[in-house]
């Protein structure tokens, strides 16, 4: 709430922190158990994986908003269309000239030799040239105005559905914060992703295109946030043993008989996706999906192989991306990344382990990674030979100043650092970005790790109006 | 609607269903353990009568008392048909179906499951199981209640009462089954009253002992309740009232879809033969056999309904 080297309080704080300090602390603590108790009789649980007790878990619900005012959020999303217009036309070459490996902007193992990169989608063109239906920026502020892309999640990035329930339980608990300041709406997301993925539908589609949500099933840990989408949007949600592909469609097995899809938002991985064409183990899948895509029956959203632009590894070269295909620089910052598969940048790391964060190039959720300022020796050592061992696994970045923001404690308030993770929708000829995002709270103190899985929290994220 | 859908709710109202009639069935054995001194004979009837006894025996080894017998049907998670077990898995279905039920219903599913999955955490003890029946029933009627308040009366509403009416016949059914003999006229000199426990328990377990009294008086026969809970409409539990019930909302499905399935007329089937019948006819004809039959008709139409509106495949 306050500046990174002052007392003063933060501009869009202003009017929120005069109502804290008129609010009775024991009032605001049973606020924060009704969160709790509302979060649980939703059902807004995610599940933890390898936990024998197949545990439901709440995610910690921060109450004190994250602020961010009308005109330094205009510049984000400015730099967030430009970074995911960019993706989305690095994914089109990627899978067709490759013009950017020609221009030796980056190196063709880079491509070639990547596990992210789907063979199956070379030549194929998704309706509007769309790859990346949904994206979820990650970002954090290191400054006033400066903001740097963590990583893009251009495959199935999750999420959303705290963005829109952390804001109903902040609208149901403090009515009145919201008559006193103006924050920017976000409840349209749905209706907006509808229309998004209907208008990417295929040609074959007639005028109001059928739009399913394809789920792992009940006990993924993202099930609830897949459930309350397919709700919100007024579409079904579906498995993989309730598709099938009859007569070159995919088709859904209703009450009435087989009903074809036009459109479905995937939350399952590519690898999942089709027994046939991937993974033959995958019982999530429907076989023969891929074959109707190419074929153009059916869209996938988010197109298979957009891994590729969200690779650690190819995050790196994004700035070089983003000015290769808009003619532009930057407006987002890349954090500076060494590439371990290049000898020099290796040895660098390994000399500096203790003040760098290692990451695995295809990791995510905060998993296998390093935090050399917060590491054991033990673990240092551990990392240095997995460095040494398999240096393309890895990239390297340094620990960054992260800004933080206020969280409730039972001391009052107390800095934690948090990232945002905006949401865009992408449509052939629009990209809509929902003001605000999700915010993602490190809820021990000194702690950078956000992820939920790791012990992070979430806050209510609001722009203010201009 | 999805195939899975039509069968997530239909199952998911089955075991609320269940659920319920479980908990009636050990309130009835409770009962008869306080007012009888003796020993455990009519826990096995109960657990023969909720249809898990093969399963308890394997798991106790033949043994049967009060306490396991408690136990087995409340919270074993080995036992399928346990309330936990039941309860469980109609909120696993309720998720599945989340975006066919209003927030009402799905927070009364939620609310049941937290609440028992607390107090079935333990073994109970037998001064707490009065209250742990009361939450069961509770927490029971609130979904229902929730579904009648807040649902569109379309193919999701049908679907789900279809569920519930098919597992309360099936349950009335067994019931009668179980204690069939007990009504037979060899059992007892014709035309004289029951022995007072034994018709007590069979009401008790359908909740019906005041319904009863106030249709036919304080003087029960056994005609009089073979005809309460076989043939009399009146009786919401009665196996022509869930007969009814099933007829009429898969005819309602008939009119949401404009489509007649093989289930209909199977349906059809078992009402003209089993309920246009009086009582006398069904003693001459054997109770047994009768209830026999119904059983098996109704299962045939579980499963047809399954079949038709691809639950599965």
């Amino acid at each position: 709430m306050k500046g990174m080297n002052g007392d003063a309080i933060r501009d869009p704080y202003a009017h929120f922190s005069n109502w804290f300090d008129g609010e009775d602390p024991a009032r605001l603590r049973k606020k924060q158990r009704e969160a709790e108790d509302l979060f649980r009789l939703t059902g807004i649980t995610f599940n933890v994986y390898g936990r024998a007790e197949a545990a439901e878990r709440l995610i910690p619900f921060d109450i004190i908003p994250r602020i961010i005012s009308g005109r330094e959020w205009s510049r984000l999303a400015r730099g967030i269309e430009q970074r995911v217009r960019a993706i989305n036309a690095f994914l089109y070459d990627i899978y067709h000239r490759q013009e950017i490996i020609r221009a030796g902007r980056i190196p063709v193992e880079m491509i070639s030799r990547n596990v992210a990169f789907e063979p199956q989608m070379i030549g194929v063109s998704p309706p509007g040239s769309v790859y990346t239906h949904i994206v979820g920026v990650d970002l954090v502020r290191t400054g006033p105005d400066e903001f740097y892309v963590l990583e893009d999640n251009a495959r199935t990035p999750s999420g959303v559905s705290y963005m829109l329930e952390n804001r109903e339980t902040m609208l149901h608990m403090f009515p009145e914060l919201f008559s006193q300041n103006r924050v920017q709406p976000v409840s349209n997301y749905p209706k907006m992703l509808r229309r998004s993925l209907a208008a990417c539908a295929p040609s074959c589609a007639n005028g109001n295109p059928t739009v399913a949500v394809l789920t792992p099933g009940i006990y993924n840990s993202a099930y609830y946030e897949h459930s309350f989408l397919a709700d919100k949007m007024g579409v079904e949600l579906v498995e993989g043993h309730d598709l099938r592909v009859v007569d070159g469609r995919v088709q859904m097995r209703t009450t009435e008989g087989y009903k074809p899809v036009d459109v479905l938002y995937r939350r399952v991985d590519d690898n999942f996706l089709d027994p046939l064409n991937f993974n033959p183990e995958s019982a999530l899948g429907i076989p023969g999906i891929m074959d109707v895509y190419k074929a153009g029956g059916i869209t996938i959203a988010n197109a298979p192989g957009t891994g590729i632009a969200d690779d650690k590894a190819i995050y790196s070269y994004m700035p070089d991306i983003v000015e290769f295909y808009t003619g532009e620089k930057a407006i987002l910052q890349n954090v500076p990344t060494w590439r371990c598969n290049e000898p020099d940048s290796l040895a660098y790391v390994l000399d500096n382990l203790a003040d760098l964060v290692v990451k695995e190039v295809h990791g995510s959720g905060g998993y296998g990674m390093l935090i050399g300022p917060t590491a054991t020796k033990k673990e240092l050592n551990e990392f240095r030979k997995k460095l040494t061992n398999r240096p393309g696994n890895y990239i390297a970045q340094p620990t960054l100043s992260l800004s933080t923001v206020p969280i409730f404690t039972r001391a009052g308030l107390a800095p934690r650092h948090v990232d945002l993770r905006p949401f865009v929708l992408v449509s052939p000829n629009k990209i809509d970005i929902t003001p605000g995002g999700l915010t993602r709270v490190a809820l021990k103190k000194g702690s950078l790790v956000v992820n939920s899985s790791q012990g992070g929290g979430t806050k209510d994220t609001w722009v203010l109006e201009e | 609607m999805l195939g899975k859908t039509a069968g997530g709710l239909y199952w998911m109202f089955r075991y609320l269903e269940r659920s319920e009639n479980t908990a009636r069935m050990i309130e009835a054995g409770q009962r008869i353990a306080l007012t009888r001194t003796g020993g455990d004979e009519e826990w096995t009837s109960i657990l023969q009568t909720s249809g898990v006894l093969p399963g308890y025996l394997a798991a106790y080894e033949g043994e049967v008392s009060r306490d396991t017998a408690i136990d087995w049907m409340l919270r074993d998670k080995d036992n399928p048909s346990s309330v936990l077990s039941v309860i469980e898995a109609a909120r696993n279905n309720a998720k599945t179906v989340r975006t066919a039920l209003t927030r009402e219903v799905w927070e009364g599913v939620n609310e049941c499951w937290m609440s028992l999955k607390t107090q079935l955490a333990r073994k109970i003890a037998e001064r707490d199981l009065p209250e742990v029946l009361q939450t069961i029933r509770q927490r029971s009627a609130f979904v229902r209640g929730a579904l009648h308040g807040t649902m569109l009366r379309n193919d999701i509403y049908n679907f789900s009462r279809i569920g519930t009416f098919v597992e309360r016949a099936d349950n009335t059914a067994r019931i009668l089954d179980a204690k069939y003999h007990v009504l037979l006229p060899s059992a007892t000199a014709m035309g004289s009253s029951l022995d007072n426990v034994q018709w007590q328990s069979i009401l008790r377990s359908v909740s019906a002992e005041g319904g009863f009294q106030m249709a036919y008086g304080s003087d029960p026969r056994p005609r009089e309740i073979a005809q309460f809970l076989i043939l009399d409409r009146r009786m919401p539990r009665s196996l022509a009232s869930c007969t009814d019930k099933i007829r009429s909302n898969l005819g309602h499905l008939t009119g949401d879809y404009g489509t007649r399935l093989p289930c209909h007329d199977l349906v059809d089937r078992l009402a003209l033969k089993s309920m246009q019948r009086n009582v006398d006819e069904i003693f001459d004809n054997g109770l047994h056999e009768f209830i026999q039959e119904f059983l098996e008709d109704l299962a045939a139409v579980g499963a047809q309904i399954e079949i038709d509106y691809r639950f599965y495949q």
